[in-house]
This record gives C-alpha cells, structure tokens and sequence, in this order.
C-alpha cells in the first residue's frame, strides 16, 4: 500500500480530530509545566489547517498538503509550537514532493520533521521535548524499513516507539523551552510537546490503516 | 528630522509589554524607528504575521535612514518561543532583508533601551546589537567607581585608562534635583558618544546610558569625570558644562 495525497488528506483530518479530542489533556500536561496553552494552540491551529484545505483544490502531491499544513500552523500557532512544527511539516514538505510514499519515502518524511524539529528548537534528546518523540520514531521507522516493511508498517512503528518516547519523557527534567524555568519540578511530568507528537504520528498510521482497509 | 539608520523591533508574547517597551525606549531615540510585534489576535503568544510585517516595516525605515548601504534592524525577543518566530520569518524574507536584520542576544527591556540610544547615536548594527547585548552584563562587569565621588583616589579604571596618556580629571555637582535619570543619562550618554574620548564617570564608562542611570546619582551627586589620551582635557571641559548647565532642568 503506498501512501498518497488521500492518505495525506486523511493524516491531517485524522490529526485534527485526536487535537480536538485531546485538547483539554494537552493543555492540562502544558499547565503543569509550561503555559498552558499548548492544547488550545495545536487546536486552533489544525482547525484552521482543516479550513485552508476544505477551501482550496485537492492537491496534487504529498508534500503540498505537508507545506499546506506548515504555513498554517506558522502563522496560527503562538506558543514554540508553531515554529516546532512548521518547520517540520515545511522540510517534511521538500522531501515529499512525489503523488505517493513507500516505505523509504515514510522514513524521509519522518527524518526530515525531526531534523527541522532540531534545528529551528535545537534540542537535544533528553531535554524533555517532542525531539524526544520524534528521536525514537525516525529509529523505528528506519528500522522498519531496512527490515523490508511496507509504508504503513513503517509508520505503526514510528507510531509506538513516539508513544514510548513521550511517556519516556516522564521522568526527565526539562533543559529547554518554557518547562526548563521549573527546573527539577518539571519531572513527573509528561512533556505536551512530546504528547502531542504522538498523537500526530499515531495519526498517521491509522490514515494509512484506513487507506489500506479500504483499498 | 532624520530618521537613524538602524531599527528595532521588538517580539514580545504580550501585545502591550512590546508597545510598552517600544514606548520607553522611544523617549529616548526619538529619531530611532522601533516597531512593536507583540501578541497575537487571540491574547498572548508571538505571531508569525505580526513579526514578519514588523521586520518589513523596520527594513524600510532603516533604508531611508541610511540611504545605499540599506541599514539594519536589530530584534529584541522576549521568552524562547518570540526567538523560533522571528528565525522563521527570517526564512521567509527576502534574502536581502534577512541579510539586513540580527537578533539581539540580550534582556528584552534593557537590550531595548540600549540599543535604542545606540541607534540615536548613529551607531551601525553590528554596534546597536553589540549594545543590546551588553545590557544583559553591564550591572556585574561595573566592578569599581566610586558611588560618592569624593573617595575616588588611584580608582584602578581610570589607571587602564591613562595607560594611553595624560589622565585627566574633574568634578562636577549634579544641579538638576532629580540627578542622572533616564533623560539626562541619555543626553550625557550621546554626548560622551560624539565627543568619540573614552570617558569615565564615576568609574563607569559615560557612553553608556544604562551604565549612567545605574549610578543612581541623585541632585547634588558630586561626579567624577575621567577621560585620557588624546582630547581628553577637551572632553572632560564638555561634560562637566553639560553637567553643570543641568540638562534644561534647572
């Protein structure tokens, strides 16, 4: 099954829909040990996504949804989020200019988010941030696919090991951004950014799940 | 009125604290443009709009300020998220523009105002932004200077300084009652800056506005103003008049 401009329509809907669904718990986790707004950023910003694609023609590749979803999130987004992920979405966008993603193409997306992840926040892993997240995911994913898995198996895997990666960040102490002022207090608590890039890769293995189900 | 050759903006998460900022700089560097790209039309938070808007109005300014070399823009950011903002938008500018502007690595407020003065003084951007930047260490690195003025004998900074020549020095009584505030500290500070003689007062370097107005002198506040090297008696003359003629406040 590879992945094209539906599954990437499908990824980023799906992503609106976890957003909104989690909103309240991904402020809550950015009240604890941030400003509290990183559920109600992420919120505002793929509903806004969501309308900038309902408005405009189905585009014709990949990275056009990926640099839709980017300039949007840029420019509605406040908080680091916006940036984090802009340019994620931005430099995932360059490397998936193609009607379609098999695995290798997956695991390119992926390594392209985190490497504009890194140098627009510059963190490291284990400062309690999405890096932290995304770090085991583009792992998984190469792994994956250097085992021979299908595109969709890809992202499954890049799916859990964010999950692991974000419940992994539990017990660090944050050296970046906004949670690094609480200094040691910010342990025990799970990093927002982290969460929600979670959220965002699960949900783009269960587009490609419902791709492939109804293929 | 001209118009200086480099402008600030200033990124805050908070609409008002950048036009409250911008403000207090402003009274400063009245021919100085400094723009505010604070908050975003929700509440707090930088916007990527508003920021990459500022920075084109601030280039523009800068441009017909200094005419062929373009000027520049100095950016002053507030917290972590304000600095991922505008490095975005510096992506998005025209290479040309991106090219004219540098983030300041100093306090919001502070770098603001010194940057500010800098900027009414002349300065080109590579020196606003080393002012801007200054700001963030200026209150540990003034190590000595006398806070009376009187018991100032053999005080170690005006020695480095007279390694260069002759040292000269002078008293002179603050008349105005409110002493070296914001307005007056601002004045000295850009006429030390013309004068172009490395100049002390009370030990801290009398070019620099926040390094003067941390003197806290007060009406009546005996100064001590040092400088040596060429000009310096010159220098000195200039300051101690400026001084005693009390800013337009007696």
């Amino acid at each position: 099954m590879s992945l094209d401009v539906t599954w990437a329509l499908a990824w980023v809907r799906r992503t609106a829909q976890v957003v909104a669904e989690n909103r309240d718990l991904l402020v809550e986790l950015d009240r604890q040990i941030g400003d509290g707004d990183h559920g109600e950023n992420l919120n505002r910003g793929f509903a806004a996504v969501i309308g900038k694609l309902d408005g405009a023609e189905p585009p014709e590749l990949v990275g056009d949804v990926l640099k839709t979803v980017a300039t949007t999130l840029m420019s509605t987004v406040g908080g680091a989020a916006g940036p984090l992920y802009g340019t994620a979405y931005l430099r995932a966008a360059k490397v998936t200019g193609v009607a379609s993603l098999d695995a290798a193409g997956v695991v390119a997306l992926l390594e392209a988010g985190l490497e504009g992840i890194v140098a627009r926040g510059k963190a490291q892993p284990g400062e309690k941030t999405m890096v932290d997240a995304w770090t085991p995911a583009v792992t998984a994913a190469q792994d994956a696919a250097a085992n021979g898995a299908s595109a969709e198996q890809v992202l499954v895997a890049a799916a859990e090991a964010a999950e692991a990666g974000a419940v992994a960040t539990d017990p660090l102490v944050a050296t970046k951004g906004r949670a690094s002022y609480l200094g040691e207090r910010s342990a025990g608590h799970r990093d927002p950014g982290a969460a929600s890039s979670a959220l965002v890769i699960r949900a783009a293995a269960e587009a490609a799940g419902t791709a492939s189900a109804t293929a | 009125m001209t118009v200086a050759r480099v402008a600030l903006v200033l990124v805050s998460h908070s609409r008002a604290a950048a036009e409250g900022v911008a403000e207090i700089a402003a009274q400063m560097a009245p021919d100085v443009a400094i723009v505010a790209a604070g908050g975003m039309p929700e509440g707090i938070g930088t916007s990527f709009e508003r920021v990459l808007d500022a920075i084109e109005e601030g280039a523009a300014a800068a441009q017909e300020g200094s005419g062929a070399d373009g000027g520049g823009v100095a950016v002053l950011t507030d917290l972590g998220s304000a600095v991922l903002t505008t490095e975005s938008v510096l992506e998005a500018v025209d290479e040309d523009v991106a090219a004219r502007v540098r983030l300041v690595d100093g306090p919001f407020l502070e770098g603001a105002v010194a940057a500010a003065v800098r900027a009414q003084q002349g300065g080109d951007l590579d020196e606003v932004v080393t002012a801007g930047e200054a700001a963030g260490d200026w209150s540990t690195s003034r190590t000595s200077g006398p806070r009376d003025g009187a018991a100032s004998a053999g005080a170690p900074d005006a020695a480095g300084a007279a390694a260069a020549g002759e040292a000269v020095r002078r008293t002179v009584v603050l008349r105005n009652p409110l002493g070296l505030h914001a307005r007056p500290a601002a004045l000295l500070a850009r006429a030390v800056a013309d004068l172009g003689v490395p100049l002390t007062v009370d030990g801290v370097d009398g070019a620099s506005v926040l390094a003067l107005m941390a003197l806290g002198a007060a009406g009546g506040h005996e100064l001590v103003v040092e400088a040596s090297g060429p000009g310096a008696a010159e220098a000195v003359d200039a300051v101690v008049r400026l001084v005693d003629e009390g800013f337009g406040e007696v």
